[in-house]
C-alpha cells in the first residue's frame, strides 16, 4: 500500500520536472505546458492529502484549480497567438521591449 | 497491488512529463502530457478520488489539451529554434548558476528531511474515510453550500478569461 509520502514525493518530483521546463525550454507553448505540469503536482498534493484526512476537500480545491487553469490557458494562448503576430516566433528570448 | 499500480502510473507520469519538457516539437509535448495525465488520473483512482479522476481527464486532457493542441495547429507548430545562451552576459553566468545550484541542493535535503518526519501508515488504511473522500454527492453537497460563493466568483472568472482571450486575440492589438 502506499504511504503518503510516496505521493508527496510524486508531487514533488513532477513539479520539479514543470520548473526545469519552464527554464530550460524556448518555446512559449512549452513553456505554458510545464505550467500545467506543476498545477498538476499541486493537484495530486490537494488529493493525497484530503485523502489522508478523510476530506472531499481535497477534490474541491482540485476543482477550482482546474477552473484557473482552463481561464490561464486560454489567456495564456490568446496572449502567445498575439505575440505570435508580431515577431513570427516563439522564442522568448525574441520579445525583449520590456528590457532596457 | 496498488503498490504495483501505484509505481506503474508513477512511472508513466513521470516519463511522460520529463519527454514533455525534453522534446522539441511542441505537439509531441502536448500529446505526451495527455498520456502524463492518464497516470495521474490512475493515481487518482488509487486515491479512491474518481471525482478528479474523471474530471482530470474530461477538463484537462479533453477541453485545455485540445485548446492547446489547436493553438500549435494554427501556429503551424515551428520547431523551436537553438537557445540563444549568446544574449546572457558571460560576466552574470557563473554566480547565479552557482547560487541556485546550492539553493537546489538546500531545497532537496530539506524535503528530503520534511518526508522523513511524515506518518508511515497506509494512506487508503480506514475504509471508513475512503467512503466519505469519494462520495461525488458529498463533493456536490459542499461545493454548493460551504463553497457556493467560490463556485459563483468561478463563473465570473470564466467570463473574464472568455472576454479577455477575445480581445488579446483581436487582429490588431
Amino acid at each position: 500500500m502506499p504511504t503518503l509520502n510516496h505521493f508527496l514525493a510524486l508531487s514533488a518530483i513532477l513539479f520539479t520536472i514543470g520548473t526545469a521546463g519552464v527554464f530550460l525550454r524556448r518555446n512559449l507553448i512549452t513553456i505554458l505546458l510545464s505550467v500545467e505540469i506543476m498545477l498538476n503536482a499541486v493537484n495530486l498534493t490537494f488529493v493525497a492529502v484530503g485523502r489522508q484526512l478523510g476530506s472531499v476537500e481535497g477534490q474541491i480545491i482540485v476543482f477550482f484549480v482546474m477552473t484557473v487553469a482552463a481561464a490561464e490557458a486560454a489567456v495564456g494562448l490568446a496572449i502567445v497567438i498575439a505575440l505570435f503576430r508580431q515577431r513570427e516566433t516563439l522564442n522568448p528570448d525574441a520579445f525583449t521591449s520590456l528590457k532596457w | 497491488m496498488d503498490q504495483v499500480l501505484f509505481y506503474v502510473f508513477a512511472a508513466l507520469t513521470v516519463v511522460a512529463s520529463l519527454f514533455v519538457i525534453a522534446q522539441r516539437n511542441p505537439m509531441y509535448s502536448v500529446l505526451l502530457l495527455i498520456a502524463s495525465f492518464l497516470g495521474l488520473s490512475g493515481l487518482y483512482v488509487l486515491l479512491d478520488s474518481p471525482f478528479a479522476a474523471v474530471t482530470q481527464i474530461i477538463v484537462y486532457a479533453g477541453a485545455i489539451m485540445v485548446l492547446f493542441l489547436f493553438v500549435v495547429m494554427l501556429l503551424n507548430a515551428p520547431h523551436e529554434e537553438p537557445p540563444l545562451r549568446t544574449t546572457i552576459p558571460v560576466t552574470i553566468g557563473g554566480r547565479p548558476l552557482r547560487v541556485g545550484a546550492v539553493l537546489g541542493v538546500l531545497f532537496l535535503a530539506e524535503m528530503a528531511w520534511a518526508l522523513s518526519r511524515l506518518a508511515r501508515q497506509p494512506i487508503g488504511g480506514d475504509e471508513r474515510t475512503a467512503g466519505l473522500v469519494s462520495s461525488v454527492r458529498q463533493i456536490g453537497v459542499e461545493l454548493f453550500t460551504t463553497h457556493a460563493f467560490a463556485f459563483e466568483v468561478t463563473s465570473v472568472l470564466i467570463l473574464v478569461a472568455m472576454v479577455g482571450a477575445v480581445a488579446l486575440a483581436k487582429r490588431n492589438l
